[in-house]
């Protein structure tokens, strides 16, 4: 492992995709205000370029030994490189999906890329931040350009409505987040997190250090809690899911789940993993209420966005019931879930996004009524994605639900492995709403698509994938072990 | 293709399946035409199963075996034996019947009804040729979508409710059979089902596995009282998604309880062995005279098979009070029994089904009472119907009295009283199976739509006369079905009977 403790230009090249990334933005922002009316598109092909070519940057750093550079305050590691990959691959499928409703909707602008590229790039820090301070500099950057993102369709009342509450409750949730870490610093006298690591794993800490350490680890877990979304930090989600415009929702729930399961990895495992028994318990309690009332509130839900919202609650207590366990095949059972619902909820909000059309946000469950008479095709793409989300074999969702389970029960909880399957009972029943809605019931109204070729083929693939990793899981098992 | 013909058998439906979604509709008698043709390539190639299957040896045969994923230890990995290579030709076969029955009758998006069956059929193969648990889990889960979309799309007027009911009732059953499954693997370190026959478990151990196990195949079977979804399910459903569903879904219940429990948890299985048989009883009496009372014809059939199928747990679980050590063949009586019960309760209820199928279609209505002096306008069809109806309540010369005369002599061996209740079905099974009989095909006609039926035409002559075949055929010559099961259950016997302790 490098280590290198000074500021060094020579090291700069491992920083090379959020360098890039950073000179990306500025010039797309530039650019995006020369362009007449007809060449707006020029702004989106350059963001997708981008995000290509950071996607490119970071796969060509793959392999490179875990380094720790710029005064302690970066890391580079195979997991950072991969989940930049993820993130930015998953940022470009949903540009994809968004430009579409963005065109729908009237609500295309420049700003919107450049903010989304802004949120990569927070993303990107927080995924590769190894001290306090970066963690927070990317999680706020992150945090920002989501408000905005949010608040963009300015004229819808629910939007800014969803934009203040994240705001406000993030805010807070910031708050916690620093007033922890200015605890660790305070005992520990560091921000770095190898530090901390060395710190917390002292056997010889007075019980008063102590005390002051699980003080801060506790706020800690609570602004990480909040980011995620979990029970009983869970309230802003539902209400955010729903009133941002479809796109930002499909946004928010998929790339910063990962950077907030990176953000927990680098705290948490990395930096206080001595402290395993103290932080395992509160994710425990974290992870069991928000499957058990991910799946129960789901059930009353008809907006689509509503009831996705309350599956992400669920699906977040899955991939902290991974971080419980304590072991490496633990946390990659958890990255594994995290890729694999990032992979689920692209498609599900790209779906509802599909049927947008000016005026019509498509995000009933009633309007997905008699669906797979006027549109078989995505009708049982719909129906993959469901039944993947409720873990039903053969989808990928199986393999991600049996990898936790499997690793809840080798840590001997198995009274929680079964009461979390009771649970992913119950959450199937609104799941299988969904298909009822397409299969069962008939409506004269067809649902029709104004989508390009592009959106409709991006997506097919997309749940083409569902089934096929689903068939064929063993790659991405083993590269969400190899990250650890 | 000896070697691969069991993964040729799963997949060519499957994909024969997706190929007629994509014919459409729009060609329905395309789609039709082709899965009538794979139906029966199916069929021909699974009897090679039977040709060429070595019934002196109680080893999986038609082994095949892949790394699937690597991590986990997952292999793909198919085999029979005794017990599934029955099972998967009733299957086969039944597919070609269900495909056929649905060959006019479908008229609303017929494509997807014959995909969905050929799917369903490879996703059940796949059930019963899998030796690795999470391999079987995923074709047993799987295979509940295709029944799902069947009874919610092409059901009647409550679909709604039997289809999202029958999926749940399945669905939380099994995931309990996932979790000891997974717990297994963590103690043995391998999903391998024949791994986990050999590994040791603790007394408390048996027990929980034992129960999560008996979750998952109870509601299958389905045993009282958690048989509540499936008269639901038959009543909703189409013909070709009862048929099914009675043929062979409810099978893999019983062939759980072969695979699993009682090799892997013997001590759990004799331990509980008389609460199983108290529940089985119960089924066989109660659930009895409860399809004595029904106005639906579905409906009592649909009774009638919880009522046949409790032979099947009873045969299972008898064995151990029928055992004596040096004497077997009472325990292997009911052994036995039991597998011949299930191959030929699939057969009869087939043909139960389809004979309320070939009624609705014409006056569509499950009602007794619309009916009366049907035999007037069908005599033919009334042939069959009182044939089929024989064979459901046990008359010798069908395969109805097979199995279950070989379970009554395994339990009375075991306990006079468990026998007497046993037999009693002889009689309420004739009781609701005749009286139904009476009422719907003898006496005056009644109804005046009854007058002017019909018969039945070539197409429905040939599926009921195919079964009629069959049933008769292994009524009177079992023998055949016993010889390729007898080596399998006698090491079965023996691992059931052998504490792990």
């Amino acid at each position: 492992m490098n280590n290198i403790d000074t500021f060094d230009t020579a090291t700069l090249w491992l920083a090379l995709p959020e360098i890039f990334l950073l000179s990306a933005i500025v010039v797309v922002l530039l650019l995006d205000l020369f362009l007449t009316k007809p060449f707006k598109q020029v702004t989106y092909y350059l963001t997708q370029l981008s995000l290509l070519i950071t996607a490119i940057l970071a796969f060509n750093l793959i392999g490179e030994p875990k380094s720790i550079l710029f005064g302690n305050a970066f890391i580079l590691d195979d997991m950072a490189s991969v989940f930049k990959i993820f993130m930015a691959g998953s940022t470009m499928v949903a540009l994809v999906y968004t430009r579409h409703y963005l065109t729908e909707h009237k609500l295309f602008r420049g700003e919107y890329f450049v903010l989304v590229l802004l949120a990569m790039l927070g993303m990107m820090v927080m995924v590769s931040g190894y001290s306090l301070l970066t963690l927070y500099l990317g999680l706020e950057i992150l945090s920002l350009s989501l408000y905005a993102l949010i608040a963009i369709a300015r004229e819808r009342a629910g939007a800014v409505e969803a934009a203040l509450k994240y705001f406000v409750l993030g805010a807070i949730a910031s708050g916690l987040l620093l007033y922890g870490m200015s605890m660790i610093y305070g005992i520990s006298g560091s921000i770095n997190i190898s530090d901390i690591a060395t710190f917390s794993a002292n056997a010889t800490l007075a019980s008063r250090e102590m005390l002051i350490l699980n003080f801060g680890l506790v706020f800690l877990v609570i602004g990480i809690a909040f980011k995620l979304g979990a029970v009983p930090f869970h309230m802003w989600v539902p209400d955010v899911y729903q009133g941002a415009p479809t796109s930002v929702t499909m946004f928010l729930s998929t790339a910063p789940k990962i950077a907030a399961v990176a953000m927990l990895i680098r705290i948490l495992v990395e930096g206080m993993g001595a402290m395993h028994a103290y932080w395992s318990d509160l994710l425990m309690v974290l992870a069991l209420l928000s499957i058990a009332l991910g799946s129960v509130v789901a059930l009353m839900q008809t907006n689509i966005k509503r009831m996705l919202a309350y599956s992400t609650i669920s699906h977040i207590g899955f991939i902290l019931l991974g971080f419980v366990t304590g072991v490496i095949s633990g946390y990659g059972a958890a990255v594994f879930y995290v890729l694999v619902y990032i992979l689920m909820s692209l498609a599900a909000f790209g779906m509802i996004i599909l049927f947008n059309k000016q005026g019509f946000e498509a995000d009933k469950i009633s309007d997905f009524k008699g669906l797979s008479k006027h549109s078989p095709w995505f009708a049982l793409m719909m129906l993959v994605i469901m039944l993947s989300m409720a873990g039903v074999p053969p989808f990928i969702g199986f393999y991600a639900k049996l990898f936790i389970l499997q690793q809840v029960v080798s840590a001997g909880f198995i009274s929680i492995a079964v009461i979390v399957v009771v649970f992913a009972v119950i959450s199937a029943y609104y799941y299988l709403q969904v298909i009822k809605s397409m299969y069962f019931e008939s409506s004269d109204k067809a649902m029709t698509t104004t989508a390009t070729m592009d959106v409709k083929l991006i997506l097919s693939i997309n749940a083409v994938l569902i089934l096929m990793v689903g068939i064929f899981p063993d790659f991405w098992i083993k590269l969400a072990l190899s990250l650890f | 293709m000896d070697n691969s013909i069991l993964s040729l058998l799963i997949w060519l439906p499957i994909f024969a399946g997706v190929a007629v979604i994509l014919i459409g509709n729009e060609r329905a008698n395309m789609a039709r035409w082709i899965s009538i043709v794979v139906a029966v390539l199916v069929f021909v190639m699974s009897l090679s199963l039977y040709t060429d299957f070595d019934t002196s040896t109680q080893l999986m045969q038609f082994e095949e075996k892949a790394t699937w994923i690597a991590h986990f230890n997952i292999f793909y990995h198919l085999g029979v034996d005794g017990i599934s290579m029955p099972l998967i030709i009733l299957t086969t076969f039944s597919t070609i019947l269900v495909i056929i029955a649905g060959w006019e009758v479908i008229q609303t998006r017929p494509a997807h009804y014959m995909a969905a069956f050929l799917m369903m059929e490879g996703l059940i193969i796949g059930v019963f040729a899998s030796l690795d648990a999470i391999l079987f889990y995923a074709f047993w889960e799987a295979s509940l979508i295709p029944m799902l979309l069947i009874i919610g799309v092409w059901g009647g007027d409550n679909r709604v409710y039997a289809a999202i009911k029958f999926f749940l009732y399945t669905f939380l059953g099994s995931v309990f059979m996932l979790v000891s499954l997974i717990y297994m693997y963590n103690k043995g370190g391998s999903f391998s089902i024949l791994a986990m026959h050999d590994l040791n478990l603790t007394t408390t151990e048996q027990a929980w596995i034992f129960w999560a196990f008996f979750m998952a195949f109870a509601v299958k079977v389905p045993m009282f009282p958690v048989h509540t979804w499936l008269p639901d399910a038959h009543v909703q459903a189409p013909t070709g998604g009862s048929v099914i569903l009675a043929a062979i879904m409810l099978k893999m219940g019983g062939y759980g309880f072969f695979r699993f429990s009682l090799p892997i948890t013997p001590d759990a299985a004799l331990q509980f062995s008389d609460i199983i048989i108290i529940l089985s009883l119960i089924a066989i009496v109660y659930i009895g005279f409860v399809a004595l009372v029904q106005r639906d014809m579905k409906k009592l059939i649909a009774y009638s098979s919880i009522s046949h199928m409790g032979f099947v747990t009873l045969g299972v679980f008898a064995l151990f009070l029928a055992y004596k050590p040096g004497m077997t063949e009472a325990a292997l009586l009911g052994l036995e029994g039991a597998m011949v019960q299930m191959v030929s309760h699939g057969f009869i209820s087939a043909a139960m089904f389809l004979v309320v199928g070939v009624l609705y279609d014409r006056l569509h209505s499950r009602e007794i009472s619309t009916y009366g002096g049907v035999i007037n306008s069908m005599p033919k069809f009334t042939g069959f119907a009182v044939l089929f109806a024989m064979a459901n309540v046990g008359l010798p010369g069908t395969s109805g009295f097979v199995g279950e005369f070989m379970v009554i002599l395994g339990v009375v061996q075991a306990n006079i009283w468990y026998g007497v209740l046993a037999g009693s079905t002889l009689v309420i099974g004739a009781a609701y199976t005749l009286w139904m009989v009476k009422r719907v095909f003898w006496g005056a006609v009644t109804n005046p739509e009854v007058g002017s039926l019909s018969d039945v035409n070539a197409r429905e002559f040939s599926i009921l006369a195919l079964l009629a075949i069959v049933i008769v055929a292994m009524g009177l010559y079992p023998q055949p079905i016993i010889d390729v099961m007898h080596v399998t259950i006698e090491h079965l016997l023996n691992q059931a009977l052998t504490s792990k302790l």
